[in-house]
């Protein structure tokens, strides 16, 4: 197993070199270890969790199923890029606001899978949403300070677009 | 370099004739498990996913038959056109993982795992669809039955890259059920899909056998009734999920109980009859 792979990724728009890599890695692993980019979480390893979820041109998938040195053509958002000036992102202030945070773990990955939703649908449904959310575990809140977060965010960007 | 990003089947096939030991990488939902929990070491990788080729899809007019390119994620043949024309397909996409799995994850990981659980494969199964194979000797395609030859095992040869899969567009109704432990993110416990296609009944199971089976016996025993001017009676309907059932080769595992299997099934197989002579 050699640790000699060396490329670059495209992450929040930055371009970031990794070296001395293992082929094998996946990208949750070098967003965390290698890239200084801890805000995407490792719990299942295995896809189950939606803690690490990250977007991958576009797409919102498990950093850690995404194998890091074949994403180099990819642009990759995590969750340091949503808002880069540090300021909370409607959706962030909503779960605050909602207190739809607890331990906090899953937050990363939901605050990702929520952006998500709603770029591409501006008005969902309560059984998309739940579709939505379902690959993002949370084992605190039972979910209902979730979408209680997630109503006011869409609330939210109602009225502004009015 | 061992992670090579062919970006088309012409390149692919060169480079897996080339490294005969690579891992081929496509949606990476089995594989990145696999290696995350160190069951697997590659030295050289081939991602699939540069190649626009296996991304895309077609419908051929004259034979109506849908190509579905090898890298075409889930959460393309879940929704739109591809619903439409497939809806038991689709119904079987809608069930594998959850939507980061399905941005990711495609049908030709599902056929490549070849898992008698793999969500996609009782509709292919149904369908009879084709399998489509290339390697630097050329291109060959061959029915779903003859690419399964057990759990897990296919007759792709080392040199082989999928690239896709050609499925008659539905003519009748056709469903699929999936049973688990829970709604959401989940690998079957057992799995069906019927399908009426050019007005004849066609079903096949998952998760309860070795590999997908095809209740062949039962579809001709039911076509022949239906052929032979035989009502769709409740006892009709009970007696083709007791032959369904009887067809399925479960087996205890930790996943579920063979005794549990065989009972799931044969209400999946009722429920998907009755859905198909009420619609």
């Amino acid at each position: 197993m050699s640790h000699n792979e060396m490329y670059s990724l495209q992450v929040n728009g930055v371009k970031h070199e990794v070296k001395d890599a293992w082929v094998g890695e996946s990208l949750l692993y070098v967003l965390r270890e290698r890239l200084g980019l801890p805000g995407s979480k490792g719990a299942c390893e295995q896809g189950e969790c939606g803690s690490c979820t990250v977007f991958v041109d576009g797409q919102a998938v498990c950093s850690c199923l995404v194998m890091a040195a074949a994403a180099v053509e990819s642009e990759i958002a995590t969750v340091e890029g949503l808002s880069p000036d540090g300021t909370l992102t409607d959706v962030q202030q909503a779960f605050v606001d909602e207190g739809a945070v607890q331990c906090g773990f899953c937050t990363p990955g939901l605050v990702m899978a929520v952006h998500h939703l709603l770029d591409e649908n501006t008005d969902p449904s309560e059984h998309e949403i739940k579709e939505a959310l379902s690959g993002n575990i949370c084992r605190c809140t039972g979910y209902g300070r979730i979408f209680a977060a997630v109503d006011t965010a869409i609330a939210r960007r109602k009225e502004t677009a009015l | 370099m061992p992670v090579h990003i062919p970006h088309s089947i012409t390149e692919a096939t060169q480079l897996l004739s080339d490294i005969p030991d690579a891992t081929l990488l496509n949606g990476g939902t089995d594989l990145m498990v696999e290696i995350n929990f160190n069951h697997r070491k590659p030295n050289n990788v081939i991602s699939l996913r540069g190649i626009n080729e296996l991304r895309s899809w077609s419908l051929d007019e004259t034979t109506q038959k849908i190509f579905i390119g090898s890298g075409v994620p889930y959460s393309e043949i879940e929704n739109g056109e591809l619903k439409r024309m497939l809806p038991a397909l689709a119904a079987a996409s809608r069930t594998v993982g959850s939507p980061q799995i399905r941005a990711a994850g495609t049908m030709g990981g599902n056929l490549g795992t070849c898992s008698p659980a793999g969500d996609t494969l009782p509709v292919l199964a149904a369908l009879d669809a084709e399998i489509h194979l290339a390697s630097v000797d050329g291109v060959r395609s061959m029915p779903f039955s003859e690419f399964v030859v057990g759990p897990k095992r296919n007759s792709k040869q080392a040199n082989e890259l999928i690239t896709g899969v050609s499925i008659p567009s539905a003519n009748g109704w056709q469903g699929y059920s999936k049973v688990g432990v829970r709604n959401a993110m989940v690998i079957s416990v057992a799995s069906a899909c019927l399908a009426i296609q050019n007005d004849s009944l066609r079903i096949a199971l998952g998760s309860v056998g070795p590999t997908i089976i095809r209740c062949s016996e039962t579809e001709n025993w039911w076509n022949n009734a239906i052929n032979s001017g035989s009502q769709v009676t409740d006892s009709l309907v009970e007696e083709f999920s007791r032959r369904v059932a009887s067809e399925a080769r479960p087996i205890d595992d930790h996943r579920s109980t063979a005794e549990y299997r065989r009972h799931a099934i044969s209400v999946l197989a009722k429920r998907l009859l009755q859905r198909s002579t009420q619609s």
